[in-house]
This record gives structure tokens, sequence and C-alpha cells, in this order.
């Protein structure tokens, strides 16, 4: 924390019963603390009226009755609690999440390599090498966007985005790294495949992920990866947890 | 067990209810009725919670058969032809239909989207307090998807008491309301009255998710990437295209294209029941008007219950009703071969919607 006077962020109206707390327009990992930040004081000092808050890269997206508590009043209340400084981060969780590259698991790992002008061992290095936060879980159930992708790995999102990719996806687009639950459409390049299921219905937790948690990614092979998805299947939660 | 069957109907059919809430941090949307007003107004007839799960029927017909037992339903959102066996049924009121016979309902007419509540509820398995149908996220229940012909729910007998209707405030009209924001500045004020003043149809490319406006293309100042950020129900994203997008309940939670505007909460129902290809335009209102409307429509839904009332002698209030112009039309049989499912809601994953 080197900036005694933090800028205060922006209030904007999503409607009439949610307002976006922008703190940046940009991916920015200050920014993101300050995201994170605010929303943890928001739940150990709930403000009645609020009924949820979604976290993002870049804002906080707070969603309220305005039966209850009107633009304005909030606005104040928000700005006041994004004054405070940024407490110090609450147990991180640190998870080791197994992924299988390339063939048919992650079907762009070749043209990745080819565009970047390398082999496809080291890119899937390279994904392997960096350190992950989970900046905010979205669009999807368990969908999570991670920031601490190497710049190495930086890459427009395709042209033509796909409408299915498969659930499991391990993917990079832009400035980001992604693990995709469900098959959905998506834009981003597919390197490869996760066993882990970050949303599963009926288990305990039903979402795996928090935004703030760290990731790193390690390889294995096909086959563990079936027996591995075998056991996710049954609701064994599959990525490690890692003590700090 | 007495048994509503579903014998025929449409895509886009659910069962619905308020929607679940708490996950949008997850990724969970929170779903739920596309018009809580019509799922309000049809649970209220049918005795039941406000926001209790119902069915939500498509623009196509359906109809509905009693097994075992006579069932209760109670019909309300965009009106349609209804018929028991060529008896016409009247509209924002309840009927029984006996064991054996079938409930008819034509296409929706001036709407997209019915209510059929059934008296004593739909029972279900809530995840996240609702049994609401996520297909994508494989949530719902009694079924995790859109209902086919020839699914069963299993239902209460219906009850001795009178038949119920209610009387609903006049609809409201004229433009759909937005507040601007929450990206605005990331069009020039020349766009932002562009999108303003023009006026705009629904595309039939459109879904639970989102639907598709056509009309002039809306240019950015800055391109069409933003980081992603959190959506609503309600949200006007403008993708590469200059197509406004407007997010519906099945919406992402979050997306990454600048949101021009945002459809106030009081006219979300309103606006997704307006069918394919009729032109409709958009007013700007302020943050304090859009709030009190909030309160007011809150208010509307809290008065339900007052407005509904027992039908003491049936065959004579049909006649009244009719005169009122709140009744169904008797019509020929619905035909699930005729209808023609070539246009809206035939393409999955239509909002345009991408990571």
């Amino acid at each position: 924390m080197t900036a005694p006077t933090i800028s205060p962020p922006r209030l904007l109206p999503s409607g009439d019963s949610a307002m976006t707390v922008e703190f940046s327009r940009h991916i920015d990992e200050e920014a993101n603390r300050r995201v994170l930040a605010l929303d943890q004081i928001l739940a150990l000092e709930p403000i009645v009226g609020i009924s949820e808050t979604v976290p993002t890269y870049r804002s906080l997206l707070v969603h309220y009755d305005p039966s209850h508590i009107d633009f304005a009043s909030l606005g104040q209340k928000l700005l006041a609690l994004a004054e405070r400084p940024v407490p110090p981060s609450k147990n991180i969780r640190h998870w080791r999440v197994p992924v299988t590259y390339g063939g048919e698991y992650g079907i762009d790992l070749e043209d990745v390599a080819k565009t970047l002008g390398t082999t496809p061992d080291d890119i899937v290095a390279r994904h392997i090498a960096g350190d992950y936060r989970v900046a905010m879980i979205g669009f999807t159930p368990g969908w999570s966007y991670l920031s601490g992708l190497q710049e190495s790995l930086y890459m427009p999102r395709r042209q033509n985005p796909r409408l299915l990719t498969p659930a499991g996806t391990i993917s990079v687009g832009g400035v980001q790294a992604g693990i995709q639950c469900l098959a959905g459409p998506s834009g981003w390049h597919l390197l490869g495949c996760t066993p882990v299921r970050t949303y599963q219905l009926h288990r305990d937790p039903t979402f795996l992920l928090e935004p703030g948690d760290r990731v790193k990614f390690y390889q294995i092979d096909a086959k563990a990866f079936v027996e591995q998805e075998r056991a996710a299947a049954h609701g064994e939660i599959i990525a490690e947890w890692v003590a700090a | 067990m007495t048994k509503l069957v579903i014998s025929a109907i449409g895509p886009v059919s659910s069962i619905q209810d308020g929607g679940r809430f708490g996950a949008q941090r997850y990724g969970l949307t929170p779903g739920g009725a596309m018009d809580r007003l019509g799922l309000a107004a049809a649970n209220c007839v049918a005795g039941n919670a406000l926001l209790a799960p119902a069915i939500e029927i498509g623009p196509f017909g359906a109809s509905v058969t009693a097994r075992a037992g006579s069932v209760r339903v109670a019909l309300a959102g965009a009106p349609r032809s209804a018929d028991i066996d060529g008896r016409a049924v009247a509209w924002n009121s309840s009927v029984t239909i006996a064991d054996g016979e079938t409930l008819k309902l034509g296409m929706a007419r001036g709407g997209s989207f019915s209510y059929l509540a059934i008296e004593g509820g739909i029972s279900g398995e809530p995840i996240f307090g609702s049994v609401a149908v996520n297909a994508r996220a494989g949530l719902g229940s009694p079924f995790p998807r859109p209902l086919q012909a020839g699914d069963e729910l299993e239902v209460a007998p219906a009850t001795q008491s009178p038949e119920r209707w209610i009387d609903l405030p006049e609809a409201a009209a004229g433009p759909i309301r937005v507040v601007l924001g929450p990206q605005n500045d990331e069009f020039s004020d020349e766009n932002v009255n562009l999108f303003l003043d023009s006026a705009w149809k629904i595309s039939a490319t459109s879904d639970r998710m989102g639907y598709r406006l056509e009309g002039p293309a809306i240019r950015h100042l800055h391109g069409h990437n933003i980081v992603s950020d959190g959506t609503v129900n309600g949200s006007i994203q403008v993708p590469g295209n200059g197509q406004p997008i407007v997010l519906m309940s099945d919406r992402g939670t979050s997306g990454g294209y600048p949101k021009i505007a945002t459809v106030i909460s009081a006219d979300f129902g309103r606006f997704a029941q307006i069918p394919v290809g009729t032109a409709f335009r958009f007013k700007a209102i302020s943050m304090e008007e859009a709030q009190a409307e909030a309160r007011q429509f809150a208010e509307c839904l809290r008065g339900l219950p007052g407005q509904c009332g027992s039908i003491e002698n049936f065959d004579l209030n049909v006649e009244a009703l009719q005169d009122a112009n709140v009744a169904g039309v008797a019509v020929s049989a619905v035909d699930a071969g005729t209808w023609q499912i070539a246009s809206m809601f035939e393409t999955q994953s239509a909002s345009g919607q991408e990571t």
C-alpha cells in the first residue's frame, strides 16, 4: 500500500435496483483488491436493503431494494466504506488444479504455440508457471476468471467465438486465464481440460472457488484425467487445497 | 395421485418462480419468471404464494390434461384463447379441469408469456430457494429442462371452493423506460440520442437469456470490449455490430460489452411481453422517478390479493368478464403440428453473450 490517498470509486447506476461501484476501467490488481475488500466489509457490516453483491475485476455490483434504500443514500454509505484501508486478506486459500493439455482436451494448444512462435510444451510450461488469483466468478456457474497470466501468453480473443466449448475447459483470452465449469459458448483459446468441477450440485460446497483464492495448475495425463473425472462425478473434490 | 399431464407444449415453456438469489457472485443467474406480475396474478388466483412456481408458457400453444382427479388452474399473463372441450375459459381466472378433460391454450396474443398456476402449487426440490428451470446450469425441479409433451406433474386435487378471478390494474402503456448507464459514457451523445429516439423491434433470435433488438447501429466511442462487469435484468449491452441486446431472466451474471442503459425494474415484465417484430421505443427517466416506479410496482404486487375475488355465480360472471374483454375466446383445438416453430426462440444461446 504505497498511496496514502486513494481515488474514490465511481458510482454507476445499473437500473433502479443495482449500483456498480467502479474502482477502475481496466484489469488492475489494486482495483480488484479494493473490490474484494469492499465486498468483505459489506459481508461483515451489512447495509439494510442490499440483497447481494457481485465482485468483478474492477467493480462491485451491489443489488439492493429501492423500497428500503435509495441510490443517493446507499451511494454515500458505499463511498464511506470504500475509503477504509484495504484490510489484510483473510485466510487466502491456495488450490492446485490438475489439467490435461492439448489434443482433444485443448484443441487450440497447437495453434496458440504457432501464433506465439513456440512449441506446445513451452505453452504448457508458461501456463503452469503462472501464479493465479481468482479475480471474479461470473457469466455461468463456476466460470472462474483468473488474473496472473504470464505476459508471454497474452493473446486477443478469437475472432469467431465458439458456441459450445466443453465443461472443465482451461483457456486463455486477452490478459486473462479461465477455468470453465459448464459447457457453453466461449471466445477464448482452449489449452486443456480439468476434471475439477468448480460448481457441482449436491456437493458441499456447491461452489469450490471464491474470489480472492489462489490457483496453481499442474499437468496430468489423459489416463489420470479419466480416473479423476469419474471421482469428480461422484462429488469428490479433485482440486488439492494447500494450506498457506 | 392426481396429475396434470402436459399433452402438448411449445418451446420456451418451463416451470418458473420468483428466481434464485444469493449466488450471482458464483455466476449463478437468478432466472425466474420473465413477467413477475403475470406469475403473481396467476398464483394469486390459484390461492398460492405470489412468487410460487407456475408453468410459464412461451409464445406457442399448449394443452394440459387432468388425470386421476380434477385439477384447478389459474391463467394470467399474455392472454390466449382457452377452452375445455369447447367451453370458453376466462383469462385472469381459475378453472377446474375435470378428470380426463383437457384445457387447450392457443398462441399468445399481444404478449409472449402466459402463466398457468395450479391450486396447491407445484412441488419440487428448491436449489438456492427456487425450483425455476435454468437448463444451462442443470437446475429446476421436478424437471431441470423446459417442459415437454408427456411430462406429468403430481398435484393436489381441486378443492370445492368457488372459482376465483383477479381484477388487474390496467396495463401500463407507452415507451419502455430506462435509466442511462452504467456505461453510457462509452457512447457519444449523438449515439445515446439515436438509441433513445429510434423505434426498435425484438428479433426472432431472442430467448430467455437475452432479447436482440433490431434498429439503427449504435456506435461505441472506444470499441466494444470492456473489462467484464456485473449485469442485471434489463441491462442493455451493445456488442460490436451495434444492435443492442437486452439481458433477460437467464442472463449471464457478467458481460463484457458496454451497457448503454438499463430497463427499469417496473417495466421489465412489460418489456419481456413485447412480441417479436412489434415496434417500441425507449425513454430515459431519472433515478428518482425509476425508484419511485419500483416502489409503486412492489406495492402493486403486494396489493394483488386484495384484487382477487370469488366467482359465486360462475356462468353470469363469465359473461361479465367477456364484456370486460378479459375472457378467452373459444377456438378450435390447438394442434401442435400446426404451430409455426420457425422463428422466435428456436435458437439456443441466441443472446450473444459469451466470455
